[in-house]
């Protein structure tokens, strides 16, 4: 079990790096949807579900729309290789973030030993208090519903952005500066 | 441990495709793989080991349901981190097809030096 999601997080990992190194934008938009459709799957050894669901919907919908967008440019509109140094120092930046990640990741108890206390309180209250077999939603749906309403609401902000983005101005306004 | 260190590893990935990468379109590739990196990682915080998804079974007492389940507190809140994900990208997207629009490029360098 444990060497599956090791070897699954390994292949994401390789994934998301093939997904920045790709010379074709076409390639890289295509391999970070490998690097989801992956995610998904140790979601679901990780006993979630719900997530990997969510987690495959919304990577097609990602990937649909990148491959629009990066079928509009065209391939030479900006330089895909870097220069040494700078990749070299960005290299260098990430790495001391993951050595401070790894760092903090010392103090916290060691993976799958322990649960924090509100999961039990969950666990134990929520089929009987709300009546859904399933705890995720019953917390989404009922323990924190104004945190649902406040992401469909981000959703909302985030379509009617991207549409005043993307709305051609209308042509009688052209004319009218002209 | 490994696993938390996996999902730092591939928080560095995205963190160097955000710092090093020029193109716009591989800067918001390099942001969705960062955003993967923290649902990974909050999902394996509540995770233990031979655990059970937090679905509770016909006939299954209180008791011995959340004796096996999973943490479903931090699941819930990466589902609406990835849906809240989504929108991002969708925007990053939209801004992005239009900055190429206006000034003929997607090269983040060149953006500082192309100004009104």
């Amino acid at each position: 079990m444990d060497f599956v999601l090791y070897g699954l997080t390994g292949f994401v990992i390789l994934g998301s790096i093939a997904a920045l190194e790709m010379k074709s934008l076409l390639s890289a938009v295509i391999a970070v949807g490998v690097v989801g459709l992956g995610l998904s799957i140790v979601f679901l050894l990780l006993g979630a579900p719900d997530i990997a669901i969510t987690q495959v919907v919304v990577e097609v919908i990602v990937v649909t729309v990148l491959i629009r967008a990066a079928s509009r440019v065209p391939a030479e509109t900006a330089p895909l290789r870097t220069g040494r140094t700078r990749t070299l120092a960005g290299a260098g930046l990430a790495l001391v973030a993951v050595g401070l990640l790894v760092a903090a990741f010392q103090t916290l108890p060691a993976f799958g030993t322990q649960r924090f206390a509100p999961a039990l309180w969950y666990l134990e209250q929520a089929t009987e208090l709300t009546g859904a077999a399933n705890v995720v939603t019953a917390i989404l749906l009922d323990f924190r519903a104004y945190d649902t309403l406040g992401e469909a609401t981000v959703i909302l902000t985030a379509v009617v952005g991207a549409l005043a983005v993307l709305r051609r101005p209308s042509r009688r306004k052209e004319k009218s500066h002209v | 441990m490994t696993m938390y260190v996996l999902a730092a590893v591939l928080f560095g990935v995205g963190l160097y495709g955000l710092l090093v990468k020029r193109h716009l379109l591989k800067k918001v590739l390099g942001l969705l793989i960062l955003e993967h990196a923290v649902n990974l990682f909050l999902v394996e915080v509540g995770y233990v080991d031979g655990g059970s998804p937090p679905i509770r079974l016909a006939g299954e007492t209180a008791a011995a349901f959340a004796g096996g389940a999973v943490d479903p507190l931090p699941q819930a809140l990466v589902l609406t981190s990835i849906v809240i994900g989504l929108g991002l990208a969708m925007l990053m997207v939209a801004l992005s097809l239009r900055i190429y629009e206006r000034y003929g490029s997607l090269d983040a360098d060149r953006m500082s030096e192309l100004k009104g």
